[in-house]
């Protein structure tokens, strides 16, 4: 709880805030609330929420923090799984919601200039009438901010052929924890120096707050063809997603369901899966028209030698669209059995993918929990989700458990921690289990160069103790997951 | 040229370049022999200066005469075709990957203009190829890396695996810092297909309507007066975008221009359109915005915000200046 202390010092920074923001600095309890957690399973309060609408404020909230050596967190939409955006040591909540303009669509170089709290599918609407998207396309895509985006460096299906938001990224416009505002790369070729760019995406809020992107354009393809294949056995469609890229090709998405999975969509969605199936695979081939009908052919040949059930090719735009709308809302539809629910997200190799998914079932069963599978096949992330009641007594605690035990099932299989959600809170810990302490060590230490007073979004990424650096001996307050 | 041992380097195991990623519980755990004894070599004290195939010797300026020479291990250690990811030694030559690589139709796009340069020569100028209109910048290619820092110790950064975001992104620092923060031993690249077909295509058309008009060419060279043109894919697609081409007046030719080696010019894609008329003497990547000169280019300015960060992670990472001294990033 805060004391009195606490209580004084955030008048005092609440006060200098609204200098800036007049009444959008704000500290009653129902916003505190709202900006306490994101959508991983805990949180804790900020002591203040900010709703800046330019760089300019952005920079000067930055610099209001450090006068008071209070920490910052900026936070797009809300939406990460990993606690990156949960507020950590009574830190200024820095909402970049009110930054939402595309400032620019700029055809000729091929990217947008748009302000972090753009929503990612709002952004690839105002660019379809040009025939260009932004490649990148999260499950929360209708939600999740190109600030978050950033942060997470997050994937989504397509990601499998285009790459994750890292490559999406021409520059940033960054407010430092030193409050100074700068650009990293740019709409040049070569921008010159070291790629700040690069390491600032997917840094989760602890280099600096971005309020303006340079985002790449992706030309929407001339040809799209989605196909819906089902499979009696686990096993035989995990086979058949390695035989599928092994064939030469690379889907724009290769996505699998497992059985719980296809009928929590399918009461939902009603886009036709065969609900007694064992596992369906979406796959979707996209580019010019050839190259397109050829792979169609390619995925029904190494389907039918793993002994598919059905193959079924959507016919138009409105099926192909049906049967991803199951797709992308299969993590809400987990409400259909259990009201709570907790999504991992770890990459194995393609060929372990069988293996790991039956460890998975394995230790959800050893917890009581029931595990449902709906994940990027294609690149071999796994999306495991525990469906729980949290009000039975004691389940957050077997529910972290078994999330342990699957990020270890994973990494001894050589997958690694995250593969488009991030570290977070929920991972820091485990970054042990891949990394060697002289790995995160280097790692503490490029953060540092950034933010020597450890400002910026504390005790996120970097375990406890990697270094004796002064940020990680910060109270973490009470209710906080760390 | 051999290189001047200046610590006990251990002959290859080959049994721990033969061994699965994740065989162990960890990355830290994998550590193949050869990167082990290259740290070695490296050592903890006196500067050290990397050398490749040195096709890129020039760039950066040249390490301070007299620096011990090390060389970074080399040779394809391990290459899953259906993973499509290839781990390998970063003195590899680019020639041996692909080698490697094609016979399971696969490759790398790294296309540096010699491919006897080495991987981690590529990869620590971080120059891309003549292809990256449609594959991306080489950093994209990057997975994991290993690298030796200033105290001699296996660095890793990113994971085996196609995707992930386990901590910081140290490889795409790494990528185009000419060995000044760490000196690559190992990377993991994600392979792709070799495309089904491939036809160039030049004339005098305007390259700037040309990269309107297709979907994801390969790439568009031109040098002021011709374009040339490079499609990649399925055989009935390169066929169809060839034809839409040949009535725009382009015709099919063998191969691409000469690319000139010495000057990088970085510009925006729409500011190449200024060159337009300017006298010959360099090739321009449409859609890049890259130009290649014959004469050395002065290098962009680093604003001084940038330049202080730089400055300070050189510092941090290397604070007695000993890995490849004399060359500078910007």
């Amino acid at each position: 709880m805060a004391s009195e202390t606490d209580d004084a010092a955030d008048a005092a920074l609440l006060a200098d805030l609204r200098g800036v923001l007049g009444d959008r600095a704000r500290d009653n309890d129902f916003e505190r609330g709202l900006y306490s957690r994101d959508g991983s399973i805990e949180g804790s309060p900020p002591a203040i929420v900010c709703l800046p609408t330019s760089a300019e404020e952005v920079a000067e909230i930055v610099r209001i923090c450090r006068q008071h050596r209070r920490p910052f967190l900026a936070r797009g939409s809300g939406t990460g799984l990993a606690g990156g955006a949960v507020p950590v040591g009574r830190p200024v909540v820095v909402a970049t919601s009110k930054m939402d303009r595309i400032v620019e669509i700029d055809t000729a170089n091929r990217i947008a200039w748009v302000e972090p709290g753009v929503l990612n599918l709002d952004l690839s609407r105002a660019l379809a009438p040009k025939g260009f998207h932004f490649a990148p396309d999260p499950s929360s895509q209708q939600v999740c901010s190109i600030g978050g985006n950033i942060a997470n460096n997050s994937g989504g299906p397509h990601c499998l052929a285009y790459g994750v938001t890292t490559a999406h990224i021409s520059a940033l416009e960054v407010v430092l924890p030193s409050g100074e505002t700068t650009v990293f790369g740019g709409v040049d070729a070569e921008p010159p120096g070291f790629d700040l760019r690069g390491l600032f995406v997917g840094s989760e809020g602890t280099m600096g707050i971005a309020t303006k992107a340079a985002v790449r354009l992706t030309p929407n393809a001339p040809a799209v063809r989605t196909l819906l294949l089902d499979f009696d056995d686990v096993s035989e469609g995990s086979a058949a997603v390695s035989a599928i890229i092994a064939a030469g090709l690379v889907p724009s998405a290769l996505e699998m369901m497992d059985q719980r999975a296809i009928e929590i969509v399918e009461a939902f969605a009603h886009a036709g899966y065969p609900t007694g199936a064992a596992a369906v695979l979406l796959v979707e081939l996209d580019g010019l028209p050839g190259g397109v009908n050829a792979g169609v052919e390619i995925v029904r040949e190494v389907a039918q030698r793993h002994h598919v059930g059905h193959v079924r090719v959507a016919a138009d735009d409105a099926e192909r669209a049906l049967l991803w709308k199951g797709r992308k809302n299969a993590f809400g539809a987990v409400a259909r059995i259990k009201p709570d629910y907790y999504l991992h997200d770890t990459v194995v190799p393609r060929s372990r993918l069988t293996e790991v998914l039956e460890k998975v079932y394995r230790i959800a069963d050893a917890y009581g929990l029931i595990a449902v599978n709906v994940f990027h096949a294609g690149d071999g992330n796994l999306h495991p989700i525990l469906a729980f009641d949290r009000r039975e007594p004691g389940v957050d605690e077997r529910v972290k458990a078994a999330g342990r035990d699957i990020v270890a099932a994973s990494i001894e299989a050589g997958g690694v921690l995250s593969g488009e959600h991030g570290i977070g809170l929920e991972k820091r810990d485990y970054m042990g289990m891949l990394f060697s302490a002289h790995d995160m060590y280097t790692q503490d230490v490029v953060r540092e160069t950034f933010d020597p007073d450890g400002l910026a979004n504390p005790l996120k990424i970097i375990p406890t103790g990697s270094r004796c650096s002064d940020s990680f001996h910060q109270h973490v307050p009470e209710g906080a997951w760390v | 040229m051999s290189p001047q041992s200046g610590g006990g380097s251990a002959p290859p195991s080959e049994e721990a370049s033969t061994r699965q990623p994740g065989a162990g519980a960890s990355l830290a755990a994998n550590i193949a022999a050869e990167v082990t004894a290259f740290a070695h070599e490296v050592g903890s004290s006196d500067p050290v200066t990397v050398v490749g195939a040195q096709t890129h010797w020039h760039v950066g300026g040249r390490p301070h005469a007299g620096t011990r020479e090390v060389r970074a291990p080399a040779g394809v250690w391990e290459h899953e075709p259906s993973e499509m990811t290839v781990r390998c030694g970063a003195g590899t030559t680019v020639a041996e990957l692909s080698a490697h690589l094609a016979r399971t139709g696969q490759m790398v796009p790294l296309d540096p203009a010699d491919d006897a340069a080495t991987v981690g020569g590529v990869l620590a100028c971080g120059f891309s190829g003549h292809r990256r209109l449609r594959y991306g910048h080489v950093r994209d290619l990057v997975l994991q890396t290993r690298h030796v820092d200033a105290s001699g110790k296996v660095v890793t950064a990113g994971g085996p695996t196609v995707k992930n975001v386990s901590g910081y992104d140290l490889a795409r620092l790494l990528v185009g810092s000419l060995g000044t923060l760490g000196l690559l031993a190992e990377v993991i690249l994600r392979t792709l297909p070799v495309p089904a077909a491939s036809q160039w295509l030049t004339g005098d058309g305007d390259p700037f309507a040309v990269f309107d008009l297709l979907y994801r060419p390969s790439s568009i060279l031109w040098d002021g007066r011709r374009t040339w043109i490079l499609l990649e894919g399925d055989p009935a697609d390169v066929a169809a975008e060839a034809s839409k081409l040949e009535s725009a007046g382009f015709g099919p030719c063998d191969g691409p221009p000469t690319i000139p080696g010495h000057g990088r010019e970085s510009r925006t894609p729409s500011g190449l359109r200024e060159l337009a008329g300017t006298p010959g003497g360099w090739i321009a990547e449409v859609g890049v915005g890259l130009v290649h000169r014959d004469e050395p280019v002065q290098a962009a300015l680093v604003s001084s915000t940038n330049a202080a960060l730089m400055t300070q992670l050189k510092q941090r990472l290397d604070p007695h200046d000993r890995l490849n001294p004399g060359r500078r990033a910007w």
